[in-house]
């Protein structure tokens, strides 16, 4: 890993994470007696164990000029790995908040395994570590591929890769002290939102440099939905997060706004959060990793264009769906749903293109799991984006919203769509990185999209069905106009249900494990792919070895 | 909802900056080879990692066309 920095590279890696220790030296200093001191130490840790690994390898052999020549994969595999341990610790954390719905002893009656501190952690454990991590490492992967061109330099892809897994650990460790700004999705509080910041505008820059310096005239659509989520996650998490901190020394800060201008804002960022971060960057990996598996190209790539700037057009507008029969003024509610209506348009337009694209390569995903995730994935996009529009409508959603319909909405999304591309995608990319003929164990990877495509199934059918209960419990009214059933017997009634989740869960939960073991197995186990030359080589770039003067 | 007078605005400015990079792809032509662009990406199988010759873009005489491609053999 080390071997392959230069020595501009170290010393720039050197200072980096020095200054990141002092930083988190001032933190723990500043911030004694409050959560922020405990997040001063993580930070020194963190930045001090790197500091460590660089200053260790310092005076390592230096690489010679032929990397130039090939890919730069080591933040690429890093972040794979990253991805993966990242889903198993969310996905523990899921089955653990869905079996504390049904089973509220879990608890074990301590302060931070409160349902409000862990829930958070399952949410941006998923959403970021391990969507964020794939979103990363297959973004380094597609953007030299597509562009034919090495990354720019060797320290920003790093930088941006554990920079923003700083993040999730800051993030993730503060929801089990407290520390949150209780917006969903931008629970992190201040200090975390200007680091991320920091770490976003690096992976802008990075993903420009690298396009500037491409060999290959046209920018492949991929790229376009990596760039727009790129962007626009950069312009929401600057405004939802705007915020006063009530000193410099403590982690708590309060929202610049308030009431339902707040709620708007809120909601304005939630939904494009799904749009750009759980919709734009994972369209882009199958964009790719869709055509490069079944050996074909899109079906039609002229569609993929349209439906690209269709989504970015769009989506930027639905926001107020989330908050119809609200305080916010009716034409803004309508203005949302109407966007929501259009928006299926673009969305069935890649997901149709998708399936297309297998239409003549069925054999292929009979036979191959890993392009069968994806085939998977492309069906529950349609399906969700459709039921997306259709709870949109302001009928549908009185009876909707506010139920567990909503969650098997989002779980339809995140299990279905970006879980299962994600999988497909670390299964096509690992052999790949790791220059190996194929993944460890074929046999995981079948077990892995049943257990996936099960637990997913179970997951939504149990959501839909208590969502459904719960609407229609609550607008029950008995012979004297007064609500048939009490809260606590929509309730109960939920019991059952919310056992079936935590099942569904804990099966999609054991296909992530199997993912990770099938990974380490691939890097441990499985002999390095060796080209076939007709020249010697001790480059790892196979250039030919150049004849002594 | 004096909260729409940041709201809008920014919205509107996303679309421009998307409108003006779909601008730009138009008028440089990225769009002149759909069918090749969507093909190539399935020709990149690593070995060897990178082309060793440089590509460089040409602008073509009439201006507005698209750019040529030039390929520059010369070892490095």
């Amino acid at each position: 890993m080390i071997a392959s920095l230069t020595r501009d590279d170290r010393d720039a890696a050197v200072l980096i994470t020095t200054l990141g220790v002092a930083i988190g030296l001032l933190m723990t200093a500043v911030g004694w007696g409050d959560p922020l001191a405990v997040h001063g130490v993580i930070v020194m840790v963190f930045c001090g164990g790197l500091l460590f690994l660089v200053a260790r390898n310092l005076n390592a052999p230096l690489p010679g000029n032929d990397r130039l020549a090939s890919y730069y994969d080591d933040p690429t595999r890093v972040g794979v790995l990253l991805a993966l341990t990242w889903a198993v610790v969310g996905m523990v954390m899921g089955v653990w908040v869905a079996s504390l719905l049904a089973w509220p002893d879990l608890r074990f009656d301590a302060a931070w395994s409160s349902f409000g501190r862990l829930r958070p952690v399952h949410t941006s454990g998923v959403i970021f570590g391990f969507g964020g991590n794939a979103l990363i490492a297959t973004s380094f992967h597609i953007m030299q591929r597509t562009s034919r061109a090495r990354l720019p330099g060797q320290i920003a892809p790093w930088f941006v890769l554990l920079g923003f897994n700083l993040f999730c650990i800051i993030a993730a460790s503060g929801y089990l002290m407290g520390v949150t700004q209780s917006k969903e999705y931008a629970e992190p509080e201040w200090y975390a939102d200007i680091w991320l910041v920091v770490v976003w505008v690096a992976y802008f820059t990075l993903y420009i440099r690298t396009l500037a310096r491409r060999n290959e005239p046209h920018i492949y659509v991929a790229n376009w939905y990596y760039l727009a989520f790129i962007l626009v996650m950069a312009v929401l998490h600057i405004v939802d997060n705007l915020a006063v901190p009530v000193s410099f020394s403590g982690v708590k800060s309060y929202s610049a706004f308030a009431g339902v201008q707040d709620a708007m804002i809120q909601w304005w960022y939630g939904h494009n959060a799904v749009a750009f971060f759980l919709t734009s960057g994972f369209l882009g990996m199958l964009y790719y990793f869709l055509p490069k598996r079944a050996e074909r190209p899109i079906y039609s790539y002229r569609l993929s264009i349209l439906s690209f700037w269709g989504i970015t057009f769009f989506y930027i507008w639905v926001g107020s769906h989330h908050l119809l029969y609200t305080a916010l003024p009716q034409w803004v509610q309508t203005l949302g749903v109407t966007f929501s209506v259009m928006l299926l348009v673009p969305s069935w337009a890649s997901a149709g293109n998708a399936l297309m694209t297998l239409n003549g390569a069925w054999h292929k995903v009979r036979d191959d799991a890993t392009l069968r995730f994806m085939m998977v994935a492309a069906v529950f996009y349609g399906l969700s984006t459709f039921e997306g529009s259709f709870l949109a409508l302001p009928p549908v959603n009185s009876l909707s919203h506010y139920t567990d319909w909503t969650i098997g909405h989002v779980h339809s999304g995140a299990m279905g769509w970006v879980a299962l591309i994600s999988f497909g995608s670390i299964y096509a990319l690992t052999p790949v990185l790791w220059r190996r003929e194929a993944m460890y164990s074929a046999k995981a990877v079948e077990w892995h999209f049943w257990l996936a495509l099960s637990g997913t199934v179970i997951y939504v059918f149990a959501m839909w069905n208590s969502g459904l209960t719960q609407g229609l419990m609550w607008r029950t009214y008995a012979e004297g106009g007064t609500l048939r059933y009490s809260f606590l017997d929509s309730l109960v009634a939920m019991h059952g249900y919310y056992i079936a989740r935590a099942f569904g869960g804990l099966l999609f939960l054991i296909g992530a494990m199997i993912a990770l073991w099938n990974v380490v197995m691939t890097i441990l186990r499985v002999p390095v792919l060796v080209p076939a030359l007709d020249y010697p080589t001790e480059s790892e770039a196979f250039e030919p070895a150049v004849p002594a003067e | 909802m004096t909260i729409l007078v940041v709201l809008i605005p920014v919205a509107l400015g996303l679309g421009l900056i998307g409108l003006a990079a779909f601008f730009w792809t138009l008028h440089s032509g990225q769009y002149e080879d759909l069918a090749g662009d969507a093909e190539r990406i399935l020709f990149d199988d690593d070995t060897p990692l990178i082309p060793a010759r440089k590509t460089t873009l040409l602008p073509s005489p009439g201006g507005d066309m698209p750019a040529t491609i030039a390929e520059d053999r010369t070892p490095s």
